[in-house]
């Protein structure tokens, strides 16, 4: 339990800066909507199509501008030095890890609510119902616990802009795949019952790479 | 002298599947010559994923050990999997071209090399971008890990993803015993082979980590 008070305290500084500086959450906003205008043009005119394609288009953007507020986080710690100070303090690499994780998480579920109503408005979608919301809490968690690991691994290479969507696309393939299906099944008229199988999917996904990650990241900040 | 047995054995079956392929199996009905194929195919994608395993297992070990040794061994691993799972895709999609007119399908099996080739792709290309070697061993590590943990989960949800549209069916499972003889030929010769150019690649690394480690002394001596 006190290990995961201090990773909050993390979240917690992460989250001040942000709201001091606020350049995270609007960039990463702007970006976002811009994505989704950009697929408007690209499919927006057969309103039919639209229709089908909206819950590609919404899951796109939120890895497109995951990887951005990732990429973004621990940037800042490297470049004044900051993943030294932490790894000096007396928490654990575990600590520090769960404290990034529940920072990222908390800066997608901010984006995703201001994106959300901005892509319903604009593609005439409904999002808005309790299955879409959980569908989006798992797959966020998802993107957050492996996007956390890659980007403070890609964060210490040469090219870290290039290799953080390497590492994060191909890896997070079942819960994009899963969390469009789902979302489809939702906007066509599904009930719970009828995703399961995809929930169970990215609930698996989250278990295992939470896991994971939290074992394995203590190898990649170490000095 | 075991790397000449290991030559001698994966040469001699490799020259003997050539001949079952080529010239002592039956023709198929179906789909003809081009059936031949298959013979190769399905050696290709078990030695990638068999090198994807040895990845894992090596990656562990480097970060238990961490001996150079394991890391060799992930790494050799890493490149012969690459070359056998883009063999494995492009006979894939030969094979896909002649029986179904289409050059890819996103058929589970496929998609998830697909993947699983994006993953040894970021393997490499985490390595490439890091200076330091043992920061790019430990790195190659933790994406062997993820990479690997996260194939089981591609295949289930492209498969779950696939069942909502009809099924293509892959193998007609009646394999007569010549055919039959063919397949286990050329498996056995593609693994004698895997093994032969694990051996060497690993060899091959260890010896160029001693070449650099005797520039450096010799440059540190006489500077």
């Amino acid at each position: 339990m006190r290990e995961i008070a201090k990773a909050c305290v993390i979240a917690a500084k992460d989250m001040l800066t942000e709201i001091r500086t606020r350049e995270v959450i609007s960039s990463v906003v702007v970006f976002a909507v811009l994505v989704i205008v950009i697929f408007n043009f690209a499919f927006g005119s057969n309103q039919q199509a639209a229709g089908l394609v909206a819950p590609g288009i919404i899951w796109v953007t939120f890895a497109f501008a995951g990887i951005l507020s990732l990429n973004r986080s621990f940037v800042l710690e490297k470049e004044e030095d900051c993943i030294e100070g932490l790894m000096v303090a007396p928490i654990s690499r575990e600590a520090i890890y769960l404290g990034k994780f529940f920072g990222n998480l908390l800066f997608i579920f901010l984006i995703q609510a201001i994106v959300i109503p901005v892509f319903s408005l604009l593609f005439n979608v409904g999002f808005f119902n309790i299955e879409l919301v959980l569908i989006t809490i798992l797959a966020s968690v998802g993107f957050a616990s492996v996007g956390t690991l890659f980007a403070a691994m890609a964060v210490s290479t040469r090219a870290r802009e290039l290799v953080l969507p390497i590492l994060f696309f191909p890896v997070i393939t079942p819960v994009i795949i899963a969390a469009v299906n789902a979302s489809a099944v939702i906007l066509g008229g599904g009930v719970l019952s009828d995703i399961t199988q995809w929930l169970g999917i990215i609930g698996a996904f989250d278990i295992i790479f939470i896991v994971a990650s939290y074992l394995v990241f203590c190898f990649i900040i170490e000095e | 002298m075991k790397r000449k047995v290991l030559f001698f054995i994966s040469s001699g079956l490799l020259l003997a599947s050539f001949y079952m392929v080529l010239v002592f199996v039956p023709t198929e009905k179906d789909m003809g010559i081009v059936q031949r194929i298959f013979y190769y195919h399905v050696p290709l994608a078990w030695i990638a994923f068999l090198a994807f395993f040895v990845v894992f297992f090596a990656s562990i070990g480097y970060l238990i050990k961490r001996k150079p040794l394991w890391d060799h061994i992930a790494c050799a691993s890493a490149e012969i999997g690459l070359v056998f799972i883009s063999l494995m895709l492009l006979t894939g999609m030969i094979w896909a071209k002649a029986a179904w007119g289409a050059w890819w399908i996103w058929e589970p099996r496929l998609t998830t090399s697909l993947v699983l080739w994006f993953i040894y792709v970021a393997y490499f290309i985490v390595r490439a971008y890091v200076i330091e070697e043992e920061r790019k061993a430990r790195f190659g590590a933790v994406v062997g890990i993820i990479g690997f943990l996260n194939v089981p989960l591609v295949f289930l949800s492209v498969t779950l993803w696939r069942t909502q549209h009809p099924p293509l069916t892959i193998f007609t499972e009646g394999l007569v015993g010549s055919m039959m003889a063919t397949l286990m030929v050329c498996l056995v010769a593609f693994n004698f082979f895997y093994f032969y150019l694990l051996a060497e690649g690993t060899l091959m690394k260890a010896d160029e980590r001693t070449v650099k480690q005797l520039k450096e002394e010799s440059i540190r001596r006489n500077p």
